[in-house]
């Protein structure tokens, strides 16, 4: 017997050495990866006629918003000649894909997408600028378009080339159940931080859960953080810090203040005990069914909570620190995009024009989206049914509008943040397993990590 | 590793035989080139499955060595680093911790399997071999047959705060007790662990029924007669028999457990905080969602060194000659 396996491996070995040879000899010779081409299109002839001839529309969009495939349909009805191909994945896949999926010879014409910057510096979408001036998109609020710009190389976020466009712009608040509310004497949404807490509390006296968040798999628990933390500092700040401008901190007295406010509301028992052990999923399920009287998220639940708790919830901006401050929230675009290696970019250009200003599609951009549709200012908002809880986020949509107000996400600051340090650093803070002051210099020092690679 | 590149029979008998050593030479020298060009036939009829080795198995594995000495997205141009990521991985804290979660999920994925394997084992041999013995079996294999993500998401629900698990606390007055057993620090890895127990005792359990079936009951006979009670039985006559059952046991157990991933994934995706991330979960992420693919693929060659590390031991352990 060992005679035997001895010679096995010797015969395996005399094997395996000339195919690790060929192996290293056909691949190791050259570093992985391409060096980039810039794109230096912007000059590029662009058209803004969608012409006659049958074509088909690569189409990447994300699984369980109905919206983009409900624009796609209403699209070719209008345009016949145009057909799409839509495929679909849930974000976190796309997130993981796009790169891929965009460098390949297949590449889709439009795309949901993820952080924008690693796209950009490696040259995988297309610049928008030349349709910018084609369509006459400066007729857009600025401030609506800000979110999608990257400056050249893709260094900083918030100025220079547009490359994506907003299928909706989602805004982002505190969803409240009415029957509970109205338990704890609730009569109108609290106008500053002091009074939101007053009702948590009363809501804990009463033996309701004061907050149903998410902290499973992504931390929802930024969402009332961020909005703590919006409030408490300078939201400029925080911009510059999400769009990677030099010197930008997370490291700030605010970004601290809204890390114990956190920590306080965990201790008091305010949110789910399993908190971290509760999705996304779950989270929508357990309010619909009445359990938690407030919940932080975003106005693309507003179409399924009216369908599934028709008349029972409502929603506010949260509030500031004193009455009249000004509102603040996280409001981003539903970006989408257009491939570098696109076939079709002018048609695709003509498709995102043709969504923030043609009447059904803006309709149908609110009544499924459930977001503002965008498009230039003076074109009149679609209607909505009264006591609607989507007429209460899209008034809250307008109301930012005004104050100027919309901040993006802090999770989009960079590729990994959200999954290497929010995530994991928000589940120990919650849990006791890490201080406000460790917190806030955690989410920094993977910032500056991943900056400087 | 038994396959069927090393099973070319040895040659032909060879056998001295006394007188007619002259007619023998040129039958010989025929024979030994026959056998000689029989064995490169056997390769070339290997040929298709070593192409599909080298492309699909070789490949990747020179490829992830090569891509670990550099700083690269994935996409974009590569810069060569050396040895800086493998330097990153044993140097930094977060990864250390999440490659020694591995480690302490070979006592949930190895250990505890194969010895309430063992008892499991001692205690259906009887059954197995009786009229319900295809039942038994089925049952105790169930859990290797349903796939890993759907294990995964019912224990979620099993262990989950209003789950199962909970319930019956309850019910049994140890309300003190229940916890969201994968969402809270403490419990997170153990909780996962005993996902891990589950899903490996089967596999133990027929692996050892089977070892035991093939014990020479004479030794059993044996042992009685020179008066040992079960339990010296035990020790005596069936462990020692079903070493070489041990070992496969462990092999396949000790490599589950470091590489874990779909387990994981669904029941706590690494969390909370980094309290349950194992490397291959580490690997996915580096490697999809953080793009650096370099660091990503020095964690997977130092996660295979680490495999090998573990399971050439234990192969060499328990498969020796008996002594």
């Amino acid at each position: 017997m060992p005679e035997f396996s001895t010679r096995f491996t010797r015969r395996r070995l005399a094997l395996l050495v000339p195919l690790l040879t060929a192996g290293l000899t056909i691949t190791a010779c050259s570093a992985p990866g391409t060096e980039q081409t810039t794109s230096g299109d912007s000059d590029a002839k662009v058209s803004t006629e969608l012409g006659t001839d049958p074509i088909t529309l690569e189409m990447y969009a994300e699984t369980g918003f109905p919206l983009a495939k409900a624009l796609a349909d209403e699209f070719t009805k209008q345009h016949p000649n145009v057909k799409f191909n839509v495929r679909e994945d849930q974000f976190t896949v796309i997130v993981e894909n796009a790169p891929r999926v965009l460098s390949s010879d297949n590449a889709p014409d439009i795309i949901r997408l993820p952080t924008m910057v690693d796209l950009v510096k490696d040259g995988l979408l297309k610049n928008l600028d030349p349709y910018f001036d084609a369509h006459g998109w400066d007729k857009f609020p600025a401030s609506q378009l800000v979110q999608l710009r990257l400056t050249d190389g893709g260094a900083q976020r918030g100025s220079g080339t547009l490359y994506g466009m907003g299928l909706g712009y989602s805004v982002t608040g505190v969803f409240y159940n009415k029957k509970q509310a109205e338990q704890i004497g609730m009569t109108q949404p609290p106008a500053t931080i002091a009074e939101f807490e007053d009702l948590l509390a009363k809501a804990k006296a009463a033996d309701l859960l004061p907050i149903m968040q998410f902290n499973k798999n992504t931390a929802g628990i930024n969402f009332p953080y961020q909005a703590l933390q919006n409030q408490f500092g300078d939201a400029s700040q925080i911009a510059d810090w999400i769009f990677q401008k030099p010197g930008a901190t997370f490291d700030t007295p605010g970004s601290l203040k809204a890390a114990q406010t956190i920590e306080k509301w965990a201790k008091a028992g305010y949110f789910p005990k399993d908190a971290n052990a509760i999705d996304y999923t779950a989270m929508m399920g357990e309010f619909q069914k009445g359990n938690g009287l407030f919940m932080f998220n975003g106005d693309w639940e507003s179409a399924n909570l009216d369908k599934n708790m028709a008349g029972d919830v409502g929603f506010f901006l949260f509030p500031g620190e004193s009455a009249g401050a000004k509102h603040v929230a996280m409001s981003a675009p539903n970006t989408f995009g257009v491939g570098a290696k696109a076939k079709n970019p002018d048609a695709a250009a003509y498709f995102l024009n043709w969504v923030h200003t043609n009447d059904k599609a803006r309709e149908i951009s609110v009544n499924v989206g459930g977001s503002h549709p965008g498009g230039p200012s003076d074109l009149a908002l679609p209607a909505v049914g009264d006591g609607t809880v989507l007429a209460e986020t899209l008034k809250a949509s307008q109301q930012l509008g005004a104050d100027n107000g919309a901040v993006d996400f802090t999770a989009n600051a960079t590729g990994g943040i959200f999954a290497a340090a929010i995530t994991p650093e928000m589940q120990k803070l919650i849990a006791g397993q890490q201080t406000p002051e460790g917190y806030v210099k955690a989410v920094q020092a993977e910032y500056e990590k991943e900056l400087s690679r | 590793m038994t396959s069927a590149l090393g099973s070319v029979p040895a040659g032909p008998g060879t056998a001295p035989r006394p007188g007619g050593a002259d007619p023998q030479r040129p039958v010989r020298l025929h024979r030994k080139r026959w056998g000689r060009t029989a064995r490169w036939i056997g390769w070339l009829w290997v040929l298709p499955a070593l192409i599909m080795y080298g492309f699909f198995v070789l490949r990747p594995l020179v490829l992830t060595v090569q891509y670990s000495m550099y700083r690269w997205n994935g996409i974009g141009p590569a810069r060569w680093v050396g040895f800086d990521n493998y330097l990153t991985v044993f140097t930094d804290r977060d990864l250390l911790k999440i490659i020694s979660n591995a480690f302490i999920l070979i006592i949930f994925f190895s250990f505890i399997p194969v010895a309430l394997g063992l008892l499991v084992a001692s205690l259906v041999r009887r059954i197995t071999t009786g009229p319900g013995g295809t039942l038994v079996r089925t049952v105790l294999f169930l859990p290797q047959v349903i796939p890993l993500v759907a294990a995964g998401i019912a224990w979620s629900w099993v262990l989950s705060s209003s789950g199962l698990v909970n319930q019956v606390l309850r019910a049994i007055g140890l309300e003190a007790i229940t916890r969201p057993w994968l969402g809270e620090f403490n419990t997170a890895l153990p909780a996962v662990g005993v996902i891990g127990t589950w899903i490996m005792l089967g596999l133990c359990t027929i692996l050892l029924v089977t070892g035991m079936s093939k014990i020479d009951p004479s030794l059993y006979e044996a042992a009685r007669m020179d008066g040992a009670g079960p339990i010296r039985e035990f020790f005596a006559v069936t462990l020692p028999s079903l070493r070489q059952e041990i070992g496969v046991c462990l092999t396949v157990t000790v490599i589950a457990a470091l590489a874990s991933f779909d387990i994981v994934y669904i029941s706590t995706s690494g969390g909370p905080g980094i309290q349950t991330t194992v490397p291959g979960l580490e690997i996915y992420r580096l490697a999809f969602s953080q793009r650096q693919v370099g660091l990503a693929s020095a964690l997977g060659v130092v996660l295979m060194l680490l495999v090998l590390l573990c399971v050439l031991p234990i192969q060499r352990l328990t498969r020796g000659e008996k002594p």
